[in-house]
């Protein structure tokens, strides 16, 4: 089914998209483009990149954005008809909208994510609402910015499978409208690192930090539950999510941009195997190229920071997600293997995961059901009043979701009553 | 004339300065240089990875293991009963996993002292029930904390003698209780418990300095007595063989006469406990190395540092066991050692015999904490 995109929603500044873009014959899962876009506008409306979110302090906001891409009407329309054309892909089947679609809180809501052909990649699609305010880009920041970012899943041979930037700009550049508006963006020929620019120009729109979370901070004792307050207490205190999560007005999206090592893929991969398989792909290629593939099409995905690094002291670890709308982008973790915060919760409270890089501030926390809950319920006032009804519906369903299963917790040692290191018989594998 | 007193702060300020300064040349693109050249320099330096270390342990030609050998150490646990504190309990947990995934084994463990934090049977046997999870065999030396609230009456039972030497592989080795006191006690009427309390404690004016004590050089005198003096020769030790800092005990106070047992011999390594950091020494022919702790980091004494010690970055206050640890040792076939330092989220730093012999060749790095 075909529809035709109404003029009035796709206009943002002065260049209209028309409905110059095809609709893709398989859209993996995603939402209609033309539904997502219907979705977006409301959403957008009224955001002056220029002046920047209400909620970030200026000068933070405009140190973010690079000199050479300041947001212009011109480059947010170019990027957003870039985030939704297929045509970036191979076989024309996946946009950024793909896998950050709008009516999915900006991510898929899968475990790990699926590309061209079918294909499945080894890591979680991290939301790209409030992604400007990153550190930096990639569960392993191998990308400092979304001008960056945005153009290598483009060349992924999982994700968009385009062999490098040129194919992908042959693939839009005979589209007239196309030209004109890189004209009118950046005064040039449509070029891939251009189409990097814009798209990240588009990113710095998605700035959602409007939450009852901030209403409480400003003073409405209303606006969130007395549960969530106690949420609140217990994470900057007993539950010790602020040392990397840390939420005040300097770092309001709750990440400290570093690289921890918290167990996750422990669980199912012996990291000293996995780091020497890299480093031997790495010796004979430590290109980008390699280095994404590694990231996202093997096991050697698991290694986190290290592959990017090299440094013994990073494997397994990977950048603490920003916490935004965290109730509203499950599932969880680098690798999506955690459905519910009930999960994340049990994770942390049994002190992660031994293994020998186990990041020294993960350990067992004895949160009691009620503490868990309270905190469950605090994450759920991060997310943008904007998806309050998208809120609603997650938290019922974790809710359900938690009380059928809870695979991760562990009683004896969240309570210490069994010690990590000795919780496997040492020496054994992880 | 005097010289003008620079406070602590007024450093800090003015390194701050200097590095911010230094930045300000650095735009973005030669900054992605430098990161670029620093990730080809680790490339190529990190050439294999043993299962102990990623260190780039490619020692050409004197990779123990062909001739040499290794042992791995854990030291300075301080363990409460886990009801009291089980932070501690985890670190000697994690060390013993650290050690028991150590592919191939490890020769031999050797247990640096302070298993215990005062000294009670309930600590001591706590300490002896998780070391018996090793796999390799356990070498233990007495820690001050594990002696002074019944003078070793418990450790003995569990552990042995506190003095005793043994060889492997050509290398002799002899395990000294150098954390021995003068009497301090009796006069003042201390129970054993404030006893212990009082060598526990830092800055503390009412116990004495340690030292191996006259029987104790009595005995390493006729141990070594035995030994051909081409025999590379590696002591054990709970405080450092020399003098470092008086206030903390980093100090043994007959350093001198024990030194002079040693020094005849051509290749003598110590290898001490107690200071809870990366240390490195060189006295004459006698190469030091300090180990580090699984309980927690001390900060570096205000004075009397060596010079040929590379301080280790300072602890991150948000990773409760940042700057702990656990470790091995290369000897090479030369019986010189090699000290590798497994800092728990740095990366390793090895302190080769070479850096120790020479202050020049194989300098660690100053900054081990590049994965932040």
């Amino acid at each position: 089914m075909r529809r035709t995109l109404p003029i009035s929603i796709l206009a943002l500044g002065a260049c209209s998209i028309g409905n110059a873009q095809p609709a893709p014959q398989d859209l993996h899962g995603a939402a209609p483009f033309q539904d997502q876009l219907l979705r977006l506008e409301p959403l957008i409306k009224g955001f002056d990149p220029a002046i920047g979110p209400p909620w970030v302090d200026p000068v933070i906001w405009k140190a973010s954005i690079p000199k050479d891409n300041e947001p212009t009407a011109a480059r947010i329309a170019l990027g957003r008809k870039l985030y939704f054309d297929p045509r970036l892909s191979k076989d024309g089947t996946v946009a950024c909208a793909t896998c950050h679609d709008t009516t999915r809180a900006f991510t898929d809501l899968r475990p790990t994510s699926e590309g061209i052909g079918g294909q499945v990649g080894r890591r979680n699609s991290p939301t790209t609402m409030n992604a400007a305010l990153l550190a930096s880009q990639f569960w392993d920041g191998r990308a400092d910015r979304l001008e960056d970012q945005a153009k290598l899943p483009i060349t992924n041979p999982i994700e968009m499978g385009f062999p490098d930037g040129a194919a992908a700009v042959a693939a839009i550049a005979g589209d007239a409208e196309y030209i004109q508006m890189f004209k009118a963006a950046y005064n040039r020929d449509p070029n891939y690192d251009d189409i990097g620019r814009a798209i990240a120009s588009f990113e710095r729109v998605l700035i959602f930090l409007d939450a009852p979370f901030d209403a409480f901070l400003r003073g409405d004792a209303k606006a969130i539950s007395e549960e969530a307050k106690r949420g609140w207490v217990l994470y900057n205190g007993k539950g010790r999510c602020n040392s990397c999560h840390p939420l005040n007005p300097a770092n309001p999206i709750g990440s400290d941009g570093r690289f921890h090592n918290v167990g996750v893929s422990a669980r199912h991969h012996d990291f000293l195997d996995l780091a020497n398989k890299a480093l031997a792909v790495l010796a004979k290629s430590g290109s980008e190229a390699t280095l994404d593939v590694l990231a996202v099409g093997s096991d050697t995905s698991e290694l986190g920071r290290f592959l990017v690094s090299r440094l013994e002291s990073d494997i397994g670890g990977f950048r603490t997600p920003l916490i935004r709308n965290a109730g509203i982008t499950a599932p969880y973790m680098h690798d999506g293997s955690m459905q519910t915060l009930w999960d994340v919760m049990d994770h942390y409270n049994r002190g992660g995961e031994a293994n020998p890089y186990l990041d020294g501030g993960i350990e067992p926390l004895a949160l009691s059901e009620q503490e868990i809950a309270d905190l469950v319920a605090f994450t759920f006032t991060l997310t943008d009043r904007r998806f309050a009804d998208a809120n609603a519906t997650a938290f019922a369903k974790q809710r359900d979701q938690a009380k059928a299963k809870r695979p991760f917790r562990e009683d004896d040692l969240a309570n210490r009553r069994r010690m990590p290191f000795a919780a496997t018989p040492a020496g054994s594998k992880p | 004339m005097s010289r003008k007193h620079t406070s602590v702060e007024t450093r800090y300020m003015e390194e701050r300065e200097q590095t911010l300064r230094g930045l300000e040349g650095l735009s973005r693109r030669g900054f992605l240089k430098v990161s670029a050249a620093a990730a080809a320099g680790a490339a190529t330096l990190v050439g294999g990875m043993s299962r102990h270390s990623f260190l780039p342990v490619r020692i050409a030609g004197a990779q123990p293991g062909d001739k040499g050998f290794r042992f791995a150490y854990i030291s300075d646990s301080h363990l409460y009963e886990e009801k009291v504190n089980d932070r501690f309990v985890r670190g000697l947990l994690r060390a013993v996993d650290d050690v028991n995934r150590m592919d191939p084994q490890p020769d031999f463990v050797l247990y640096g002292g302070d298993l215990a934090q005062l000294g009670q049977a309930s600590e001591l046997q706590l300490g002896q029930q998780i070391l018996k999870t090793l796999k390799a065999p356990l070498k233990m030396m007495v820690g001050e904390h594990d002696w002074f609230l019944d003078l070793g009456d418990k450790w003995r039972e569990l552990f042995g003698p506190e003095l005793y030497s043994f060889d492997h592989k050509g290398v002799h080795f002899v395990t000294l209780m150098s954390v021995v006191e003068k009497d301090f006690w009796t006069e003042r009427k201390l129970t054993p418990m404030e006893r212990m309390k009082t060598v526990a404690g830092l800055d503390n004016g009412a116990q004495r300095s340690f030292e191996v004590g006259e029987a104790g050089r009595k005995w390493l005198a006729d141990d070594l007595a035995k030994v051909p003096k081409s025999t590379p020769l590696v002591v054990f030790s709970h405080s450092p063989l020399y003098k470092l800092y008086k206030k903390w005990n980093f100090w043994t106070d007959d350093a001198e006469p024990v030194q002079a047992l040693l020094k005849p011999f051509q290749r003598v390594t110590v290898i001490h406990g107690h200071t809870h950091q990366i240390l490195t020494n060189r006295i004459g022919n006698i190469h030091f190395h300090g180990m580090l702790s699984t309980a927690w980091p001390w900060p570096y004494a205000p004075e009397g540092l060596p010079e040929l010690t590379i301080q280790m970055d300072r602890p991150d206050p948000f990773n409760p066991s940042d700057g702990c640890g656990d470790g091995s040792f290369d000897v090479h076939p030369d019986g010189l050692v090699d000290s590798i330092y497994r800092l728990w989220n740095r990366n390793p730093v090895s302190v080769k015999a070479s850096y120790v012999a020479t202050g020049k060749t194989d300098r660690p790095p100053t900054n081990s904490r590049r994965g932040y």
